[in-house]
């Protein structure tokens, strides 16, 4: 059972990426406008300009 | 627009040589509006950026300071279609901003640890009934500990501060049991991971945190929704004034420029928009909004003016004083002070009950220590024993209880067009037995309406509505309510005074005082003699009609009148109005019991021995002088067009012309005080039965973590059931006027 040493703390690195992912999402404002976000999404203005 | 605004205070100057101006924008209600505003204000000259966001209805725009004048970027939204109205970020909202971004922070840390941690103990709950080795057991507890304490310490701040400040202040509140069983579970199962122990409690502490973080950041998110929503609107209803600057020219600012001293003008047909005393001019005024009288005072030079005040037919100046300044304002304020103290005495039905259960649950648990101490245990064992009732009774599910009934009830009320200014506004309202209405502005729409709408053939009232559209009088505003074709017809001319012409496919048409339309008529002469109706004439040609204009009830004020009396609450009138006024609204609303004519502080006096006889009073009420009657009701709700001072004393607002939201705050309100102890009584019934279990010592951090998840899950699910309530008791009907466009759709709902 040796290899929870390495395991378990590799398990824990990756919720604490997916953690300071969310933390940076929310300090960036990516959910000031959560609704606009969602309609935006629908706009074709990278096609052509 | 002819004149242009000078927004200059609202522009922020950045040091990069760019300007920023944040709007409130009236109008949005697709997604292609996002493409539209943004697109087109794009292509302006000097923009850099505009950025909306469809969930507040904000517009942030920032551009190369000097190259575009704001009042420019106004106008073109407006051709866009759009109304902007500057908006100022208040303190309170930035602040609501804040909290809440921290709470979810703190929920993010809390979710992370729980499931981490969960992670752990599960492995140790299976290992413990197979053939884990204690070696393993100490590596995962260690690890639960490492996660779980840096994780508490900084997800538990809200509830720690709270907790300290409540005990600071010598009294206590459901944080403070929360706390102490937090705090107690990490140091016990810390003790127990050093004495190498089969069971730590890290997974219940910080599973409790989470579930009571969810609870705290969707009680901060809904008051954060309502308080933009109250931004949005005060942008609103943020007026303009003619400052008259050094050069004696008039220049429109918005009237957050204004300070004491500056002169007005003021034009006929214009609400004053600041207090101020006459300089020059004479005019009379409509002051309904302010006395609830409905009969105009004439003003001299040397009179005070209150804002929200309609000026009639005279252009006068007045120098602007300071706010609280006035005599009528002096005493209302003096008497809300006062009435204010009072009410801030009620105490929360939460709170309430957390008085009474701290100490019962900090009890029992030295009794277990004591009892198993007597039983012949070592002191070991009952301290364990008596740290797990403490964390067995951290009152998770009682936490809950009360704020998710709460965040529910007010997005229904939300939807139903009505905002709370306090949360604890809706136990008051559930249990009020009587309803004091004002009658001005309250059951009577705010502005005046044709009243003889019905009578009078719908193309002549189109002609005289579209004619109206011309004419800055108020009278005439009345009568443009009723156009259906909002194009006013061109080369109107107004004579100031006498009423508005023109010549429509060779035809004449006149609107104003019967004389100038040349129809005297010795009914409708009577009928002027009411003071509360005014007449108006028009002609087309040889044809000739008469409007009566004056105050009118809102739509459904009779059936929801009539519906609330059918709840049990009995109404009554108090209003400023001469009584005169008053009789015919009472008996048209079948209300037996009203009075006329009464002072701010008779209206106090009133309310006060109505609650002397132990009656829970709500008022309703829109004008200043309503203000004090508001603070010292049990509870209060006020129409969005009523005075600021009022709005801000009222503990819920409502929104357009229909008084139907006042019984919808009544039904949501009784409904969500009974799910509230309803789930008091779940967390109750939860509590007698895990309290004999932890006593006896059969609580494993396995039954605990059931435990608190299953109440949690219960109560909330429990308080969903506030969203059915059937919030529309009455029948929709479409309102005669088409006046649903008063209601500003500002709100992204």
């Amino acid at each position: 059972m040796e290899v929870l040493i390495y395991i378990v703390p590799m398990a824990l690195l990756l919720g604490l990426t997916g953690l300071a992912a969310f933390l940076w999402s929310l300090k960036n404002g990516q959910y000031d406008d959560v609704e606009g976000a969602a309609l935006r999404v629908l706009k074709d203005d990278d096609l052509k300009r | 627009m002819a004149e242009t605004l000078d927004l200059s205070v609202f522009v922020k100057r950045q040091d990069d040589g760019t300007a920023h101006l944040d709007l409130a924008i009236e109008g949005i209600d697709c997604a292609a509006c996002i493409d539209e505003i943004e697109g087109g204000l794009c292509r302006l000259n000097g923009i850099l950026d505009a950025r909306l966001n469809y969930t507040t209805h904000r517009l942030a725009v920032q551009w190369q300071e000097g190259a575009i004048a704001p009042s420019a970027i106004v106008d073109e939204l407006q051709r866009l279609g759009y109304r902007a109205h500057p908006y100022r970020s208040r303190l309170v909202e930035e602040e609501e901003a804040r909290r809440s971004q921290w709470l979810l922070r703190c929920l993010a840390v809390a979710g992370f640890a729980s499931m981490n941690i969960m992670l752990l103990a599960v492995s140790v709950w299976s290992g413990n009934a197979t053939d884990i080795t204690p070696e393993t057991r100490d590596f995962f507890h260690w690890l639960a500990a490492f996660i779980a304490l840096p994780a508490v310490a900084y997800a538990g701040q809200p509830f720690f501060r709270s907790a300290l400040n409540a005990l600071r202040a010598g009294r206590t509140n459901m944080d403070v049991p929360i706390t102490i069983g937090i705090v107690l579970a990490l140091t016990m199962s810390v003790v127990e991971t050093i004495n190498h122990a089969e069971h730590t409690y890290f997974d219940s502490a910080v599973m409790l945190l989470f579930f009571l973080l969810c609870g705290r950041y969707l009680d901060q998110a809904m008051r954060r929704r309502t308080r933009s929503v109250a931004g949005n609107l005060a942008a609103l209803k943020a007026e303009v004034a003619h400052r008259i600057d050094e050069n004696g020219e008039a220049v429109l600012v918005p009237t957050a420029a204004l300070n004491a001293g500056d002169q007005v003008l003021v034009r006929p047909g214009e609400r004053v928009a600041v207090d101020g005393v006459v300089l020059s001019g004479h005019s009379e005024l409509d002051e309904s909004l302010v006395t609830g009288e409905t009969v105009r005072r004439a003003t001299v030079v040397g009179d005070r003016v209150y804002a929200g005040s309609t000026n009639y037919d005279g252009t006068f100046t007045l120098k602007v004083t300071a706010a609280g300044n006035g005599t009528l304002l002096d005493e209302v304020e003096r008497l809300l002070e006062s009435a204010s103290a009072a009410k801030s005495r009620y105490v929360q039905l939460a709170d309430r009950v957390a008085r009474a259960y701290a100490p019962v649950v900090h009890l029992t648990a030295a009794l277990t220590a004591v009892g198993w101490v007597m039983m012949g245990s070592s002191i070991h064992d009952a301290v364990i024993t008596a740290v797990a009732v403490l964390i067995i009774t951290c009152p998770c599910a009682l936490a809950l209880a009360v704020p998710v009934v709460q965040v529910v009830a007010s997005g229904a009320l939300f939807r139903s067009n009505v905002f709370l200014n306090s949360g604890d506004a809706l136990e008051r309202l559930a249990s009020i037995d009587t309803i004091v209405f004002d009658k001005t502005g309250t059951l009577t729409l705010p502005e005046m309406r044709v009243a003889n709408a019905g009578a009078v053939r719908p193309d002549l009232l189109e002609a005289a509505a579209r004619l109206a559209l011309s004419s800055r009088h108020p009278l005439a505003a009345a009568v443009a309510q009723e156009a259906r074709e909002r194009r006013p017809y061109e080369e109107a001319t107004e004579d100031v005074g006498q009423g508005v012409r023109a010549v429509v496919d060779g035809v004449e048409l006149r609107l104003g005082s019967p004389s100038f339309c040349g129809a005297v008529d010795p009914e409708a002469d009577a009928a002027g003699k009411e003071a509360d109706a005014s007449v108006i004439a028009f002609a087309r040609g040889d044809e000739r009609v008469i409007l009566l204009v004056r105050q009118v009830l809102r739509p459904d004020a009779f059936e929801t009148v009539t519906a609330l009396k059918a709840l049990g609450a009995e109404c009554r009138i108090l209003s400023g109005d001469r009584p005169g006024a008053v009789a015919p609204i009472a008996a048209a609303l079948g209300i037996r019991e009203w009075r006329g004519g009464m002072k701010p502080a008779e209206k106090i006096a009133a309310i006060e021995a109505l609650k002397a006889e132990g009656r829970k009073v709500l008022m309703v009420g829109d004008g200043l002088n309503d203000a004090p009657a508001l603070a010292t009701a049990d509870v209060s709700i006020s129409p969005i067009t009523a005075a600021d001072l009022t709005q801000a004393q009222a503990d819920a607002v409502f929104l357009g012309d229909r008084l139907a939201p006042v019984l919808d705050a009544v039904t949501i309100a009784r409904r969500a005080r009974s799910l509230m102890r309803q789930n008091l009584m779940l967390a109750l019934i939860y509590n007698l039965i895990a309290v004999p279990l932890a006593f006896l010592g059969h609580v494993t951090p396995l039954v605990a973590a059931l435990a608190m998840s299953g109440s949690s899950t219960l109560v909330t699910l429990n308080a969903l059931r506030a969203r059915a309530t059937k919030a529309r008791t009455l029948p929709e009907t479409p309102s005669p006027t088409g006046t649903a466009a008063t209601v500003p759709s500002l709100q992204g709902i």
